[in-house]
């Protein structure tokens, strides 16, 4: 019931023209206890969320200080080429604090798709922002942004994407960039990349950028990273893609329930066998657990619930990059690259294979003709035989 | 037949090339088998439940192991293409001088096209086998370092770690996999003209290369072994072959 109290009561604060009226000077915690939230519930949420970023429990009252004692930041949003499923993923949160704490209290000062003006205003209030809270802002970015044909195909308000993430984010403290289309362009980017859709990373220089990976997220992670901002003023330990290992450090494949079915070599053959009903492992129908890093084993889905592979589909590699090019979702191996859909290495194989066989079959064959004279014989003579030969058919002397 | 007829036992292999070749075949048979059935798992029809089987984690186990024994091996090889006789210096790898681009062509024109009869004399390999094996070697590299790479994110240990900046290279692991796996049938398709090729020798030219990589020696024609052009390194003049250590040509095992 909680994420239906946010909208009916939330939404009003969203309003730009009031923005001036927040009381700016009131803590975190001020704000999240005047929403009529416990000190029981607070600390619980900042235990869960301590367990989530990796601090150990002594680090949680550093948390709950931070939470306590630290001051609203102000958040831009944006949204360029992507479907809102990370904001969506977030909203479905399943900690009621989660959905407050980003949307009430670090306050998202601009954002389209929440934001109730438009227009002018809309635009307005983030040049507002932009000036008022310039370096300390947090930009946070869903979608990619398109280069071709001048960035034609996402622009806002009379700019386009690429226009607007340079602006932003030239004062920015930190990005971070929700999704896989922030991080690696996603669907859109996918060949032949028709919109030259370019992930954030290569847009903008020069500002730390946490790539949040996942089609969408888990709305956990993302809450963790913002926790983690809020609590330690830091950006978080990030793996060579730029993704918080606190939450993509593991393959789904080594947290995945059915793992001990893969060590036993029990494996799902299609979805419609009896392997299928119990259980088994998804590797043989494509299951890219074995090459993608999320928490999707351990913190799961929808509070917890379940998560694609518990749900009997194999993992299609969403937080990876270019997971729509890694080849087909129900396939374990991507195709030959250069052949044709269907021409998987084995095919390939098999044929070279066929080929040398033939070849070797038809070099011996030729061997036991052209050189049937020098098999069998003394080395020596086939030496000077051929010696012989070879001067002969060139009118040299064997002997110079 | 005259006395320049006669076979003369040549020390060709000597013992650590020998161990590498051996314990390479067996790495590579090993890492085929268990690397196609990582990716080909057979299907066990209601087989159970996990907690009674474990064949599938020990036959990565299998796999992870070989591809130790494989590098390891392969290190004392390249160490020994310094150190060892003049058959297994690395300069035979590498065609670069113009006697071993000639006995390239003389090799194609010989064995494989069969246009000329004459027939190379080459103590050790001649220069096309030794230019495809520096290029099995490549292989080998580019399968231990993606393998290892592949490796890495299961494991704790410090090697596998330095493996960590390939994956980055090819995009994502999961087409390091496909990378990994397509050299596997390179390594096939070798072995099939290796060991053919192997036996079109023996068979035609009768100096006992089959049974060489046994023992050591090979038979050979004792006007070959003369010939200035074979005693040097395959394919390399003659004079180049004291800067090389343990190049002395004994009939004998030294």
């Amino acid at each position: 019931m909680r994420p239906r109290r946010y909208f009916t009561r939330a939404r009003p604060q969203k309003m730009p023209l009031e923005l001036e009226t927040l009381p700016k000077e009131e803590t975190i915690y001020d704000q999240i206890i005047a929403r009529g939230v416990s000190r029981r519930e607070f600390l619980s949420f900042c235990a869960w969320m301590g367990a989530c970023i990796g601090v150990q429990a002594s680090g949680i009252a550093q948390v709950i200080q931070a939470l306590e004692t630290k001051k609203r930041i102000p958040v831009i949003w944006l949204h360029f080429q992507e479907c809102t499923c990370c904001s969506e993923s977030f909203l479905r949160s399943s900690h009621p604090i989660v959905a407050d704490i980003l949307l009430d209290k670090i306050s998202l000062d601009y954002t389209e798709t929440l934001m109730a003006a438009s227009g002018h205003q809309a635009e307005q209030s983030l040049q507002d922002t932009m000036a008022k809270y310039k370096g300390e802002y947090l930009l946070c970015i869903e979608g990619s942004v398109p280069l071709a044909e001048d960035g034609v195909y996402c622009c806002i308000g009379g700019k386009t994407a690429k226009g607007i993430a340079e602006e932003v984010a030239e004062h920015a403290k930190a990005i971070i960039a929700w999704g896989n289309c922030a991080c690696s362009g996603c669907v859109q980017a996918a060949k032949p990349n028709p919109t030259q859709a370019m992930p954030i990373k290569k847009i903008i220089a020069g500002k730390p950028i946490i790539n949040v990976q996942g089609c969408p997220p888990i709305a956990e992670v993302m809450a963790g990273v913002l926790v983690h901002l809020l609590t330690f003023d830091t950006i978080p330990e990030l793996d060579n893609l730029g993704r918080p290992k606190a939450f993509y450090s593991r393959r789904v494949h080594d947290t995945c329930y059915r793992r001990p079915n893969y060590d036993a070599g029990l494996f799902v053959e299609s979805f419609d066998d009896e392997n299928a009903r119990k259980g088994y492992c998804l590797y043989k129908v494509g299951c890219k657990g074995p090459t993608t890093y999320n928490s999707c084993g351990t913190i799961r889905w929808n509070g917890g619930v379940s998560f694609p592979i518990q749900s009997g589909h194999p993992c299609i590699g969403c937080s990876e990059s270019n997971f729509w090019d890694n080849g087909p979702f129900y396939q374990r191996l991507p195709s030959f690259p250069g052949f044709g859909i269907e021409a998987t290495a084995d095919t390939v194989g098999v044929a070279a294979l066929g080929v040398a066989a033939a070849g070797v079959a038809a070099h011996a064959v030729m061997t036991n003709v052209r050189k049937r004279h020098e098999i069998g014989e003394q080395p020596g003579e086939n030496a000077e035989k051929a010696d012989a030969a070879d001067a002969a058919s060139r009118g040299n002397n064997p002997n110079s | 037949m005259n006395a320049s007829h006669d076979y003369q036992r040549v020390y060709v292999w000597q013992l650590p090339v020998r161990l590498f070749h051996q314990i390479n075949a067996l790495c590579i048979t090993v890492l085929c088998v268990t690397g196609w059935l990582i990716s080909h798992p057979p299907g066990f029809l209601n087989a159970g439940e996990a907690s009674s089987g474990y064949w599938f984690g020990t036959n990565r186990f299998i796999h992870f192991a070989a591809g130790y024994v494989l590098l390891a091996n392969f290190l004392v090889r390249i160490y020994w293409s310094f150190v060892g006789n003049k058959y297994s210096n690395w300069r035979n790898f590498l065609p670069l001088t113009m006697a071993q681009i000639r006995q390239c062509r003389d090799v194609l024109l010989v064995d494989i096209l069969q246009v000329r009869s004459k027939p190379v004399h080459a103590l050790g390999h001649n220069a096309v086998a030794y230019f495809t094996y520096a290029g099995t070697g490549l292989l080998t590299v580019f399968q231990i370092v993606s393998g290892f790479a592949l490796y890495a994110p299961t494991s704790r240990a410090w090697f596998p770690r330095l493996f960590t900046w390939v994956t980055p290279l090819f995009g994502s692991e999961q087409n390091l996999r496909l990378f990994h796996y397509d050299a596997m049938w390179l390594f096939i398709l070798f072995v099939v003209v290796h060991v053919y090729l192997v036996v079109y020798h023996d068979y035609v030219e009768g100096h006992g290369v089959l049974s060489s990589i046994i023992g050591g020696w090979k038979f050979m024609e004792k006007r070959t072994v003369a010939a200035p052009d074979a005693t040097g390194i395959s394919g390399l003049p003659a004079r180049k072959a004291p800067a090389v250590p343990g190049t002395k040509t004994h009939p004998t095992r030294p």
